[in-house]
């Protein structure tokens, strides 16, 4: 980042390129429509000026083949770039299956990041360069934004709920990353950088930052040491579903829906144990929302999610 | 060439302006024109009390370490802003002020339906204010004028209590009104004024009123709702209590959406009478536009998730909801059409007033077509929360609707006040404004696509030059503000009297005096001529 | 004579004031359509997301009393819609005493609200007293958050109609409102009732009968 005048933003992502595209496109759209107004707006005040001398005759005041296709001709052009720009849209909501999953949290006034390997940083965030990266955050207060203008990527992390957000970078460099919905006092400052490093400087990173175990090996000694395993091992007198394989599987519930096993309905699981209770076992848990830490909770989810059916091979 | 105030003439001693000198003849007032007057006073004042915090932010975004207020002062500022100028000057603006006053002179009747229920949203609307006024002098809120939860139930730290409240006496306010004009276009119009020669600008505020009526009860529960909620911590927002904060979000939305074509109605009503107006000439397809009016109203009912395309809206919803954007620009593209549509082959006068209207159409358009940007999904989800959005609702909001209320007061104030004012001063001002403006607003294009997120004070340097830009411009545009209270109140004393049709336009409002006495019509009028009813030459162009 | 509108009004002839007027209370009526229609959108969107905490916090409220107090309401509407007629009929001490009877019903429907909250209080479950417990689910404090402030709205507005009911009786037995001339007055405050009573019918099924 310079200190001159910047007047477009860095693209660090194949996304962005095509915004761009599609906005540059739209924009000689937006020109094609504004230009006629402006230039017959003058034109027509000049031309016909009152007092002066010019042919009036036949002025018309109705004309429904004009009126229809004024509207239809730009109503069908505007529907062509809603299909180009949905399209878009429907990549930015549909990850590949091979992410690099970051957790995020976010909380007045700071972005908290935790690697799949335990490397935690804050109001930082160092991600590999052409490697799918999908960040899954979660709001300790209020709504808050997560924002890379470089990437053109941004989505709403709402307290209750998991929301995600996928992308791929492709250009190396650090970029500002931003808090795009009002949070309070200190909204204006929650922002940090954005590091998409090369193959070999995020590992550099990963290795020099300080970590003791991976999220999921923490979460496996909290899920002893919280007595998890007292209800859900498989040699337990207490009924209590079998987590292995549980994530990204289908789970039937009793109020007879299903619903596929995300983060979201993990989390849920241990924090709000009666939301969702599955087919054929008693809502008995406990919640277990004033004992664990935010930070816990994520190192638990991703144990879970860790988790594979024995006749799996582990990788 | 008289020396001092030019003296009053007959027709001023017999006006509305004169029947009853004193304050409580104000006060008690049933007259819709002498309320018109009241509601153009308070809302001047609280224009200024939001233009005073416009200029607070842009100053202290003229650098970028948020030299100039702290960061809870800065939310304070824009929160005021907001809920100052939405709901205190752009939504009760052209209807309150400009509706009131012409709508039974431009039917023929001798007042709106119901007088003292006009003069009761006044005092709502005068009570929400000292509400508002009391919110700032004790320290202010700091939610932004949309008050998102959880942050304005469980965090906010100000006095949002008692601006939910003034909001929810405002609304009240509102309600009045739109469902005095309502009847009143239905049950009070003379004979011969049928709908098909209803002027546009009646057409635009019946449909203004249609969603006064219907949106601002939904924005009045929730915000009960809210104030239930933060003075007693129940939990319909609070996800630790089973609630949801993106259910605040559709509610709000949901009216926050109409409203802004509340705004903006009636603006395109001011624009047709301007129009025709300066051009002498019959509007070009009058049912065309009086329709669209209509269809703007329903159709922007059901748009309101494209404000939440990033807060956890499904995806299926957020296309149907982007599609729906589309279809609403539709009918706001046709009225501009046949204004234009209208000048051709006219006799345009370049007053004051049409130059306000020409600004409209420049700045609306531009306003307008960012808005169709913002309906494409992935644009929104970069542009959403920065200043993209800041200048495309300032284009419309400012350079449409405000701009289309001061073409209004300097087509309509020889009317109201019976003086003619300074008419180059006039044009001055047209010109600064519209200059101004667009310095203002348009570097927020690029500052918004850059990434700079709204609601932010502090940004890297190498936006700053785009901001001075901006500030710059405000500045002018505070200047094109202020002209017309100088040149405006002089003109109340020494001004020309303006005889009864100055413009040479045609309108029932323009056959009375300037300005009317207390009752309109001395004999009720029998309309019998189409509505603009301009000398045609053409004897083959139809109706 | 006095039969025309006063001077100072925009009417020219008495019916299109009535008509008026009537259109006016419509729209009124429209807007506090909107108003607890948007309320009870919340509350039917919680009900879709937290189908069983609906339930079990329903199971608290007193389903004999609710559908008691559904009967007077209703009861009370007809006592209404009699007083119109009659108003229209002319027939002053009719009226008036329909209307009494209106009054009468609707202060008894707020006599077996209060009981109702009464025991709610006694078994712990208003916020402000020991934190609801008897309701432990979260979407069940929301559910029953909700049922408070719905029926608390309607009461507020019911007793608003109670006092223009009785200040009407008031002025019709006094002969202060003429009829059939004015019937149009007793018309309008006869919708604005039958408004509070049509709500009622909405709220007692998405609470009541959400067990």
């Amino acid at each position: 980042m310079n200190g001159s005048l910047q007047l477009w933003p860095q693209q660090a992502s194949g996304h962005a390129a095509q915004l761009d595209t599609f906005i540059m496109a739209f924009t000689v759209f937006v020109a094609l429509l504004v230009i006629p107004v402006g230039v017959l707006v003058f034109v027509f005040a000049v031309k016909y000026r009152r007092g002066k001398t010019v042919d009036r005759q036949h002025a018309p005041n109705r004309k429904v083949w004009l009126e229809v296709s004024w509207s239809v001709v730009p109503f069908l052009a505007a529907l062509g770039f809603y299909v180009w720009s949905t399209s878009l849209f429907f990549e930015l909501r549909n990850p590949p299956s091979d992410t690099l999953d970051i957790f995020i949290v976010a909380k007045q006034w700071m972005w908290k990041a935790q690697h799949p390997g335990g490397q935690r940083e804050i109001d930082e965030l160092h991600i590999p360069v052409g490697q799918p990266v999908r960040l899954v955050m979660n709001s300790q207060d209020v709504i808050h934004s997560f924002y890379v203008p470089a990437l053109r990527v941004k989505q709403d992390v709402v307290p209750g709920r998991v929301s995600s957000l996928w992308f791929k970078a492709d250009k190396p460099g650090v970029y500002w990353m931003t808090c795009a919905e009002f949070c309070g006092t200190d909204h204006s400052v929650m922002g940090g950088r954005f590091y998409v490093q090369t193959a070999d400087e995020y590992a550099a990173w990963l290795s020099s930052s300080g970590v003791d175990q991976s999220l999921a090996a923490s979460g496996e000694v909290l899920f002893r040491k919280y007595g998890c395993s007292g209800c859900h091992a498989a040699s337990s007198a207490v009924h209590a579903p079998d987590l292995a394989g549980l994530y990204g599987r289908a789970v039937a519930l009793t109020s007879g829906e299903t619903v596929i096993a995300d983060e979201q309905y993990i989390q849920d699981s241990i924090l709000l144990p009666q939301k969702q209770i599955a087919a054929g076992y008693e809502p008995i848990m406990p919640t277990f929302k004033n004992i664990l830490r935010d930070d816990e909770v994520i190192q638990l989810v991703a144990y879970i999610k860790s988790l594979r059916p024995a006749s799996w091979r582990v990788k | 060439m008289t020396v001092g105030a030019t003296l009053e003439t007959p027709s001023e001693r017999a006006s509305y302006l004169r029947a009853g000198y004193s304050l409580r003849s104000w006060l008690t007032t049933t007259d819709h024109k002498r309320i018109a007057v009241l509601y153009l006073y308070a809302i001047t004042a609280f224009f200024f009390i939001g233009g005073i915090a416009a200029a607070l932010i842009r100053l202290d975004l003229a650098t970028p370490g948020g030299d100039l207020l702290s960061n809870e002062g800065y939310n304070r500022a824009f929160t005021l802003h907001g809920v100052v100028m939405v709901w205190f000057f752009l939504i009760p603006s052209i209807p309150a002020t400009f509706g009131n006053f012409l709508i039974p002179l431009m039917i023929g009747a001798q007042d709106l339906a119901f007088p003292r229920i006009n003069l009761a949203s006044w005092y709502l609307y005068v009570l929400a204010g000292l509400f508002t006024l009391y919110a700032l002098i004790a320290g202010g809120v700091d939610t932004g004028w949309t008050f998102y939860t959880p942050l304005s139930t469980l965090f906010a730290n100000g006095y949002v209590a008692a601006a939910l409240l003034a909001v929810i006496i405002v609304g009240f306010s509102s309600i009045f009104t739109g469902m005095n004009f309502i009847v009143t276009v239905h049950k009070l119009r003379c004979p011969g004024m049928t709908w098909s020669r209803l002027p546009l600008f009646v057409w635009s505020l019946y449909a203004t009123a249609m969603i006064l009526v219907l949106a601002t009860p939904v924005l009045t529960m929730l915000l009960i709702l809210v104030c239930i909620e933060r003075l007693s911590g129940i939990g319909i927002f609070n996800p630790d209590l089973g609630g949801d904060p993106l259910l605040y979000q559709h509610l709000f939305w949901f009216y926050s959406h109409p409203a802004v074509y509340i705004m903006v109605l009636p603006a395109f009503g001011v624009l047709s009478e301007l129009v025709t107006a300066a051009a002498r000439k019959r509007i070009f397809g009058y049912w065309f536009i009086a329709y669209s009016s209509v269809a703007i109203a329903v159709i922007g009912f059901l748009v309101w998730g494209h404000h939440m395309f990033v807060a956890g809206e499904s995806t299926y919803a957020s296309a149907v909801f982007s599609f729906l954007s589309i279809a609403v620009a539709v009918p706001s593209g046709i009225k501009v059409y046949n204004w234009i549509a209208t000048l051709y082959k006219g006799s345009i006068s370049l007053d004051p007033a049409f130059l306000f209207a020409m600004g409209f159409i420049g700045l609306f358009v531009i306003g307008g077509l960012t808005g169709l940007m913002l309906a494409m999904l992935a644009v929104d989800v970069h542009v959403h929360d920065t200043y993209f959005v800041v200048a495309h609702f300032h284009y419309i909001m400012v350079g449409g609707a405000v701009t289309a209320f001061f073409g209004a007061l300097h087509f309509w104030w020889p009317k109201i006040t019976g003086r003619m004012y300074n008419i180059t001063w006039g044009r001055i001002t047209a010109a600064l404004i519209f200059l101004g403006f667009n310095l203002t607003f348009f570097p927020q294009f690029i500052l918004g696509y850059l990434g700079m997120p709204r609601r932010y004070h502090v940004y890297p340097p190498e936006f700053q030059v785009l901001h001075v830009l901006s500030s710059a411009g405000a500045s002018i545009l505070a200047v094109g503000y202020l002209l017309p209270l100088i040149y405006l109140l002089y003109s109340l004393r020494h001004g020309q009297p303006a005889g009864s049709n100055p413009w040479g336009a045609t309108g029932l409002e323009w056959t009375v005096p300037s300005p009317p006495p207390k009752q309109n019509f001395a004999e009720m009028p029998v309309v019998t001529r189409p509505p603009y009813d301009y000398p045609i030459r053409d004897p083959m162009s139809r109706e | 004579m006095s039969d025309q509108p006063a001077a100072h009004s925009p009417y020219a002839e008495p019916a299109q004031q009535r008509e008026a007027d009537l259109l006016g209370m419509y729209i009124f009526l429209v807007t506090e359509i909107m108003l607890f229609g948007g309320f009870l959108t919340a509350v039917y969107v919680v009900r879709v997301l937290h189908p069983e905490e609906a339930s079990s916090a329903a199971k608290h409220l007193n389903l004999w009393l609710g559908s008691l107090n559904t009967a007077v309401l209703l009861t009370s509407s007809l006592a209404m819609a009699l007083a119109v007629q009659l108003s229209r009929e002319g027939k002053l001490r009719a009226t008036s005493a329909w209307l009494c009877l209106t009054v009468v019903l609707g202060l008894v429907f707020l006599a077996i609200k209060s009981v109702e909250y009464y025991q709610e209080y006694a078994e712990g479950l208003m916020p402000l007293s020991d934190g609801m417990r008897p309701l432990s689910k979260p979407g069940e404090q929301l559910f029953f958050n909700f049922y408070l402030v719905g029926t608390g709205l309607h009461a507020l507005h019911l007793t608003i109609g109670i006092i223009l009911v009785s200040g009407l009786t008031r002025r019709v037995a006094h002969s202060e409102t003429p009829l059939p001339r004015r019937a149009v007055t007793v018309e309008i405050v006869g919708l604005y009732w039958h408004l509070v009573d049509v709500v009622w019918v909405f709220i007692y099924p998405i609470f009541y009968l959400a067990r």
